[in-house]
């Protein structure tokens, strides 16, 4: 077990040190000079420009040879330090990200777990009437496979501009200031309650296939072939099969959360949401690389964390890992 | 009382059509016998052992008796054949290693499908135990998952579980083929002592290995393409086989242990016929150094000597 | 099953196992029915330009109008016409998706069989590099990329996402590899000095086609979400149109507010029926080559 987080961890580390030296080496070994394309994109004064060239040079540091230059991005990038936002008038780009952060969360994790616990039951029983399994596969393969953002739009227009049941963009009305009051709480619910359907919906429709797809496998595994020959009763023998079966869907929850990642950060668009993604599309329609780095690393920090909870609820479930087998994936 | 099975027939489906496994069985086994079941690699052997307990969505019953006990079992119906599972008719299955849930320690899995069974599982802890004792298993095993043993001990544990409930009759299909010389005659061993012990009142031991056969059953029977070809007391059948199959596969079988199997029987020309569309007669004709005319009619299986029969016309 | 190994016959196996994949390919409703949706918008793309021919993005028509008769799919708030950008954004979403998907795939392919097959050190170090492009979010890492690159066009956007999706093929491939690699004709090959890359070639590839081709698309699908993606967020071609541009643009304009929704349907109607048809597709095949998963 030891080896087996040891290994994830050092996969995690190393992947955390490739996703920063990535994000360091993008503007600087990017063809042409992104000085003077930041420059170039804007429309700047040209006596101004000298001086913003150097600006910039210093905020990059770009006189200082490459080696000093990665060390400097280090050492900033573990004191936390991730430079300022161009577009949120020089604040810190981790405050900005800090700001956004709770949304983006407030919204995926319930949606992750909730869709995951309801595909994954309803997948199990659709595999066992057929009426059910006839309308849940076309259904779960017409969720998974919409894009995120087009479901948003859907779910937006239907619910919130042709039915007006829930209010279509923002985190919260604009006439109300954030406060700890019973009516600006049902004012963040009822904003929250479109993307979160909207995310929801997606990532059922694949849970809701896959386990419905495992348990048929699982049924036809030889251990359960045995309960059958021993009389149990298909209660049992179904009993038996979840357990198992849940257990791909533990390591496709990790596989998965890259695309599921990027379907908030575009749901999050459609309705105006005030998370990471919103901030995304600032960033870039705003060409604010700071903030765009910021948001990068804080997805790919999230991402780690995320994976690694997977493979501690993976070690819970699954007892080969724990009895020093490998098990699962990597 | 014993096992009756009367003109069984179970064909599988499949695109090109049925394949007639099981082509009109006709065999008894009696009480406390130990029936050695043998016969090429696709003769339908694995078939006949299965449909006894549990025949599957690719299996189709189509027509034949079995009564075990004087009980006739529903062998095609599924949720009635449950509640003699286990209690009445149990099975060792061929895949014995994967055979245990991977996620549930043994002994919590065996409670479980006690308790789905209507047996209170403290009152079988001891027994349980006893029997564990005898294979040679410590009471340990019970609180381990299934990947923490060697395949040996799975095989093990799994004839335990198998015969818990003390069942008339006992399959065990292809128990031995994945063991190596030594753990197979332990097995073997074993499966004589669950007898004596009277863990089972009857037993079927379907095996390709005949070596196996000889150290463990009373009588033996032959099957070729779907049929029985013969059925004799373990000596007489080895010493004085009547079926021109029965005698191929005798003398080709170079030495004790050689599985005829892989040796494809290199003494008889020829291979075995389609299940698909089986010529008419006797099925072994096209390959048989004594066919003739008459053998284009399909020779009953009748008894020549006591307990000894044969489907032949020539050996009567 | 020992029961069907020996009575059926053997000869003539390859030919008859190509019967029998035509036999439920064309038997399979799963399979027919994907095939038939993917050919309709592969038409419209192919012949989009013909049927409505110049530029999509020109200012044509009246300014939101509805659905009608001259304007199939209606237009957008300043006049263009939808049916247009539609067919032509079709053609981007194809295209994206076959040249996404295949160098997704080659690229996973490689990198798979290597790893399969070589084993050890090459192993561990292309299943470490497997497992770090897998964990980063492909769609952070293209957002990270393709926003300093000024002009970008479907080509390279196709070839960034494929670069960044291969990792879950790789992973799959490698197992397949892994064994089949204990079989004993990739032995008999590997033991006589044969090449690595003709045993790999001539041994165990055309043993996987069928999991190959599976693989693609998956991947085909994949890559046609990834870029809708991108379109939306602002970082999908710089010129031309998409069905993700479309999207963006729709909302970026209120189409949602207006009740516009000739704008935002068609295209998320048409990238879900294409990769609902490849996914679907996917579990037909499969249950051509995994029998024990077909409908009894």
């Amino acid at each position: 077990m030891r080896r087996y987080f040891g290994r994830k961890l050092l996969i995690y580390g190393l992947t955390f040190f490739v996703a920063a030296t990535i994000n360091w080496m993008i503007p600087r070994f990017m063809p042409g000079d992104p000085v003077q394309s930041l420059l170039s994109r804007h429309q700047v004064a040209p006596e101004a420009v000298p001086h913003l060239i150097a600006y910039y040079n210093a905020l990059f540091g770009l006189d200082q040879p490459l080696w000093q230059q990665y060390l400097n991005f280090w050492g900033s990038l573990l004191n936390g330090d991730l430079g300022r936002s161009v577009y949120q008038s020089g604040r810190p780009v981790t405050e900005v990200i800090l700001a956004a952060l709770p949304y983006t969360l407030g919204l995926l994790i319930p949606a992750i777990l909730l869709s995951w616990w309801a595909g994954n039951k309803f997948g199990a029983i659709a595999a066992r009437r057929r009426y059910l399994d006839n309308a849940v596969l076309p259904i779960g393969y017409i969720l998974s496979a919409a894009p995120y953002m087009w479901l948003a739009i859907m779910v937006a227009w239907i619910l919130g501009s042709v039915l007006r049941i829930f209010p279509i963009s923002g985190g919260y009305s604009y006439a109300l200031e954030p406060s700890l009051t019973w009516a600006f709480a049902v004012d963040l619910f009822a904003h929250w309650v479109m993307p979160f359907l909207s995310l929801f919906m997606v990532m059922f429709g694949g849970w809701a296939i896959g386990m419905r797809n495992m348990i048929i496998y699982e049924l036809d595994a030889d251990y359960s072939r045995y309960l059958d020959a021993l009389g149990a009763p298909s209660g049992l023998v179904r009993r038996y099969a979840f357990r198992n079966a849940v257990l791909p869907q533990v390591t496709g929850l990790a596989l998965q959360l890259g695309v599921i990642v990027a379907g908030a950060l575009v749901t999050e668009i459609v309705f105006s949401y005030p998370g990471l993604g919103k901030l995304l599309l600032a960033a870039v329609q705003n060409e604010d690389y700071f903030l765009l780095q910021g948001i990068f690393l804080f997805v790919i920090i999230g991402t780690l964390i995320a994976n690694f909870l997977v493979d501690i609820a993976y070690v819970l479930l699954d007892p080969r890992t724990r009895v020093g087998m490998s098990g699962g994936s990597a | 009382m014993g096992l009756e099975v009367t003109d069984l027939r179970v064909y599988y489906r499949t695109l090109a059509g049925d394949v007639k496994a099981l082509d009109g069985v006709t065999v008894a086994v009696a009480e406390g016998e130990i029936m050695g079941l043998a016969g090429e690699s696709g003769c339908g052997k694995s078939t006949f052992g299965n449909s006894l307990i549990r025949i599957d969505g690719r299996m189709r019953h189509v027509g034949g008796r079995v009564i075990l006990d004087g009980i006739e079992l529903p062998i095609a119906d599924g949720d009635a054949m449950r509640e003699f599972r286990y209690k009445l008719v149990s099975i060792i299955p061929q895949y014995a290693m994967s055979a245990l849930n991977p996620t549930r320690r043994i002994g919590r899995m065996i409670d479980e499908l006690l308790e789905s069974r209507g047996v209170r599982h403290q009152e079988l802890r001891t027994e349980l135990r006893r029997r564990l004792l005898l294979v040679g298993l410590p009471e340990a095993v019970l609180g381990r998952y299934p990947i923490e043993l060697s395949g040996g001990m799975k095989q093990r544990v799994v004839m335990v579980i198998s015969t818990l409930l003390d069942p008339s009759l006992l399959i065990a299909d292809e128990i031995t083929s994945a063991l190596d010389v030594s753990t197979q005659k332990a097995v073997s061993q074993t499966l004589v002592q669950f007898r004596d012990e009277g863990f089972v009142r009857s037993m079927i031991v379907v095996t390709h290995d005949v070596s196996i056969l000889y150290q463990v059953s009373d009588t033996l029977a032959i099957m070729y393409a779907g049929r029985l070809a013969e059925k004799a007391p373990t000596e007489e059948l080895m010493e004085r086989p009547l079926h021109p199959y029965t005698r191929l596969l005798i003398s080709s079988l170079p030495e004790m242990g050689v599985r005829f199997e892989e040796e494809r029987l290199a003494g008889i020309p020829g291979a075995p016929p389609s299940l698909l569309n089986p010529p008419t007669g006797c099925r072994f004709r096209t390959r048989c150094p004594l066919a003739d005319a008459v053998c284009e009619e399909q020779p009953p299986f009748v008894e020549v000597a006591p307990g000894h029969a044969v489907a032949c016309w020539k050996a009567t | 099953m020992t029961a069907l190994a020996g009575p059926i016959p053997k000869a003539g196996e390859s030919v008859g196992r190509a019967r029998e994949v035509r036999y439920f390919v064309l038997r399979s409703r799963k399979i027919l029915i994907s095939a038939v949706i993917l050919a309709v918008f592969l038409v419209l793309a192919v012949l989009g330009p013909a049927l409505r021919p110049g530029d999509p993005n020109a200012f044509v028509g009246p300014l939101g109008a509805p659905p009608s008769s001259e304007w199939w799919f209606g237009t957008t708030t300043f006049g263009q016409d939808v049916f247009a950008q539609f067919l032509y954004g079709l053609g981007s979403t194809f295209l994206v998706g076959l040249a996404g998907g295949g160098i997704a795939a080659l690229i996973g392919v490689t990198v798979g069989f290597v790893a399969g097959y070589r084993g050890g050190i090459t192993d561990e170090v292309l299943n470490m590099l497997t497992n770090i492009v897998l964990v980063i979010p492909t769609i952070a890492l293209l957002v990270v990329v393709t926003a300093f690159f000024k002009a970008r066009g479907i080509v390279v956007e196709a070839a960034f996402i494929g670069l960044t999706s291969w990792p879950w093929a790789a992973r799959a491939i490698r197992a397949q590899t892994f064994s089949l690699n204990a079989r004993e004709f990739v032995d008999l090959a590997r033991i006589s000095g044969v090449p690595s890359w003709r045993v790999i070639f001539g041994e165990i590839a055309p043993n996987m086609s069928s999991y190959l081709f599976m693989t693609f698309i998956l991947l085909f699908g994949g890559s046609i979400l990834i870029a809708a993606s991108l379109d939306f967020i602002g970082l999908g071609p710089t010129a031309g149109v998409s069905l993700g541009l479309m999207m963006y643009n729709s909302v970026a304009w209120s189409a949602l507010q207006l009740g516009m929704w000739w704008w935002f349907v068609p295209p998320g109607v048409a990238i879900t029926a294409i990769v609902g048809a490849l996914y679907v597709m996917n579990v037909g095949l499969d249950e051509i080559f995994n029998p024990r998963l077909r409908e009894s």
